[in-house]
């Protein structure tokens, strides 16, 4: 039998409050790609980070190629060859994509100590790119590329050190079914040079197409170890939650309440929004669908008055609004709940209750400007039992929850807010499979309210499952809309990829 | 994005220009004239001191950091070369080196505190700013330190490129040379090293460097220390232009200084800016200040108009940011 690369045994770790990891093991064998699944919160990211060296362990033992190892810090990690893919997006915007590959480890000019060379650093980076077959312009300034793009530059970086072992932790959330394609072919072809993979997803299809063994984690702790082949879905997402739920598809409701409750009327915005028109009707969820960049954020934003449009007309109950910024919307009643949840949707360092409550204060405030702590109180205690949130308490600093609870916060703080038009964008990235489903009933509940609900996702399944009809967009423009049932991943794409010179 | 760099350094470039047709006018009016040799020179020797001093600031204040204590870090290396050279007798060169040191040792401080225990630069420097302060009042026991037996420092640093004379008395001062020569010592650091390349690595996202392998703390350090040197430098030019140690001067620098790197089209929120663009800058500042010197403004609204200045150049870092987005 071969060496294991990694030995992770009796790893704890503490954070402020919580027990996240207790004697957790992990096995990484040469030539494998194993996949790290568990619900948020489970601890998977925990764990690769201190085996990455972003985190320090409080107990335990990790032997590396045969030998214990310390893994102090982040370079340390890179010097013995373990690098990380990390869930957020961590580039440097104003650097060009060469200089954020090799931060660090620049080229000097001429051996001179300190003085860099940044022709050869750009051929450093082409070279990579051209060995990874893939097509990205070094001198580029990373702030300038779609998320899709900073993504590949990130898992560039990682493949750059030449490691044994590379973790990635969500590589794939961001990226469209090509992009996925073109990352596990190069998995495919690390895993064939002996290099070990570790690929934390909650996409579990993904999971059977790439990995040979399955790690499952549950509330910080190692629950087994199975070889995928063997695996069956169910039995990976019983494991993952403790107990065996039926992920069956729920009909959706053919509805056909006329009452128009949002209209967006020829809205445009630079190239990034070409004469979109769409509607909503009361109780109705809407699926907007496209591939990543085809501007399906920047209509949200644009509804929400995040970033200002050159013309268009929005009609909230028929009647002509004018938005020119967040405080109009919230006024009229819509609510935006952003991809990116911790730079848009939430003040990380304040408490579940005070997020809760972020976007209707107002309504928790004395005449004399004093807050009512009695009514926040109860109004986050509301949509923490609502919506389940998973909070040690309403003083928990959000920093400290998961994705999944994180994103529920922020649904919280909108209901709180009593939003007819809610906007979800990406609601379920980087969540894992029993929270999704928590989340779907969330949606379909609110639509049966009354509410009226978009939603952007990039997958196709979720947009099917959910959406009782199908905006599909491509660069910028509105190029189908489909009914639940007339809608299929075929046409959705078809639609998808209609650029402008086959239209 | 380059072209809108280009567009940022020719926008201070012409606000100079604008600025500097604004005080001709206005000295045409009252019946003199401003775009003299002489009053060219005097800008020149003017600018240099706070010039120098803002090129240190720009590696800060693009780390998205702020150095609150260039100016009182400027008088302590002051007085610090005048100890060195009258109460010590040290050589002139040695006592140069003990004031860029003393600043040196000053940027240290501050990284110290800012990158190892983590005080907001904002509080660290403004600490460092009042140690400065009272140690250079407590070192002279609050009087000037004088040069007699030293005419050759301040001949040197205030006399003339080869001694020629362009325009009756005046040429082309040494002392703007040395801020030109910095300058292009700075751009070079900045553009072409390391400590450059992390300097803008650190303000566009720190985590990002962090997780990258950078050791972000000694790089941070290290950005403190260039800025003290500078400021160090600063000190050392300005006791031989002044020909004594003034331990009262220097308070107050820091605003020209950071209003300088700001109108130069450096962000405060990090990761962006340039040094020829501080270069400009400082050149405002001081036109304005001259300028309005020139046509009899009283002192006191000069103080004002600087002030207004520095929020005028915040708000328009604002405004080029939020165009951005």
């Amino acid at each position: 039998m071969t060496e294991p690369l990694v030995v992770m045994q009796g790893i704890l770790k503490d954070f402020p409050g919580v027990h996240a990891l207790v004697d957790c093991r992990f096995e990484l064998l040469p030539g494998e790609v194993h996949a790290l699944v568990g619900e948020n919160g489970a601890g998977k990211s925990t764990l690769m980070k201190i085996l990455g060296g972003v985190y320090k362990r409080d107990a335990g033992v990790i032997t590396y190629k045969g030998a214990p190892v310390e893994i102090p810090n982040v370079a340390n990690a890179q010097r013995l060859g373990i690098s990380m893919v990390h869930q957020e997006l961590n580039l440097m915007n104003h650097l060009t994509v060469a200089q954020n590959i090799f931060i660090g480890r620049e080229p000097r000019a001429h051996g001179i100590p300190l003085v860099l060379d940044e022709g050869g650093l750009n051929d450093l980076a082409a070279a990579l790119f051209e060995r990874l077959h893939l097509r990205l312009d070094p001198t580029r300034r990373a702030g300038s590329l779609t998320v899709a793009g900073q993504q590949m530059v990130e898992i560039a970086k990682a493949l750059s050190f030449n490691s044994s072992v590379l973790i990635m932790d969500e590589p794939t959330a961001a990226l469209t079914d090509t992009e996925i394609d073109e990352l596990f072919r190069i998995i495919r072809e690390l895993r064939g040079q002996g290099v070990g993979v570790v690929h934390i997803s909650h996409r579990l299809q993904e999971l059977k197409q790439i990995s040979d063994r399955i790690t499952v984690m549950r509330d910080g702790r190692y629950i087994d170890t199975i070889g995928t082949a063997d695996a069956k879905i169910e039995q990976i997402i019983s494991m993952m939650v403790g107990r065996t739920i039926f992920e069956a598809v729920p009909e959706v409701p053919e509805k056909t309440n006329p009452e128009v409750v949002l209209e967006v009327r020829n809205l445009n915005r630079g190239s990034a929004i070409r004469d979109v028109s769409f509607s909503v009707h009361r109780g109705e969820i809407v699926g907007i669908a496209g591939l990543v960049g085809a501007g399906r954020t920047e209509v949200a934003r644009a509804v929400f008055g995040a970033d200002p449009i050159d013309s268009g007309e929005i009609f909230v109950h028929g009647k002509k609004v004018k938005i020119s910024g967040p405080i109009d919307a919230v006024h009229h009643g819509i609510g935006y709940l952003s991809e990116d949840r911790k730079r848009y949707g939430l003040a990380l360092g304040l408490s579940v209750e005070t997020n809760i409550v972020m976007a209707s204060l107002k309504r928790f405030v004395s005449r004399l400007g004093i807050v009512r702590s009695a009514l926040t109180r109860s109004a986050a205690e509301l949509q923490v039992q609502n919506l389940a949130i998973k909070t040690p308490s309403l003083n928990q600093r959000v920093r400290n929850l998961s994705g999944g609870t994180q994103q529920k916060v922020v649904v919280g703080k909108w209901l709180t807010a009593d939003t007819e038009i809610l906007i979800f964008d990406e609601p379920t990235r980087g969540i894992d499979v029993g929270a999704k489903s928590e989340i779907y009933h969330l949606l379909n509940a609110l639509a049966h309210e009354g509410k009226a609900i978009v939603m952007i996702s990039s997958d196709l399944p979720e947009i099917l499952r959910m959406s009782h009809r199908v905006v599909v967009m491509c660069e910028g423009r509105v190029t189908g809309e489909l009914t639940a049932a007339e809608a299929t991943q075929e046409k959705i794409m078809t639609f998808a990829t209609q650029r402008e010179a086959a239209a | 994005m380059v072209r809108s760099d280009f567009l940022q350094r020719f926008l201070a470039f012409g606000a100079l220009i604008v600025l500097i047709l604004f005080f001709q006018v206005w000295c045409v009016l009252i019946g003199t004239n401003f775009l003299t040799f002489e009053n060219f020179v005097n800008i020149l020797v003017a600018t240099a001191v706070v010039g120098i001093m803002a090129l240190g600031e720009t590696f800060v204040v693009i780390t998205g950091g702020i150095d609150l204590s260039v100016g009182t870090v400027m008088t302590i290396s002051m007085v610090m070369t005048a100890v060195a050279i009258t109460s010590q007798h040290l050589p002139v060169p040695v006592g140069i080196l003990v004031g860029i040191l003393t600043g040196g040792l000053m940027g240290l401080a501050n990284g110290v505190l800012i990158a190892r225990f983590r005080i907001a630069p904002f509080i660290a420097t403004l600490g460092i700013l009042n140690v400065a302060r009272g140690l250079s009042l407590v070192i002279t026991q609050t009087r000037p330190i004088y040069f007699p037996n030293n005419p050759e420092f301040q001949s040197g640093v205030m006399g003339n490129l080869f001694g020629l004379k362009i325009s009756g008395e005046f040429g082309f001062p040494n002392i703007a040379i040395i801020m030109f020569g910095a300058a292009l010592v700075a751009a070079f650091m900045l553009g072409k090293t390391a400590l450059g390349r992390y300097t803008f690595a650190l303000g566009s996202n720190e985590e990002a460097a962090r997780l990258s392998g950078v050791n972000v703390a000694n790089w941070k350090m290290l950005v403190y220390v260039v800025c003290g040197l500078f400021a160090g430098l600063a000190g050392v030019l300005s006791a031989a232009r002044l020909g004594s140690a003034q331990p009262a001067t220097g308070f107050g620098y820091e605003l020209s200084a950071i209003s300088a790197v700001v109108i130069g089209g450096t962000s405060l929120s990090g990761g962006e800016g340039t040094i020829l663009g501080t270069i400009i800058g400082a050149f405002i500042v001081y036109v304005l200040t001259y300028g309005l010197q020139f046509v009899n403004v009283a002192q006191e609204w000069q103080i004002v108009v600087t002030g207004g200045v520095l929020i005028a150049a915040v708000y328009i870092d604002n405004l080029r940011r939020r165009q951005r987005v």
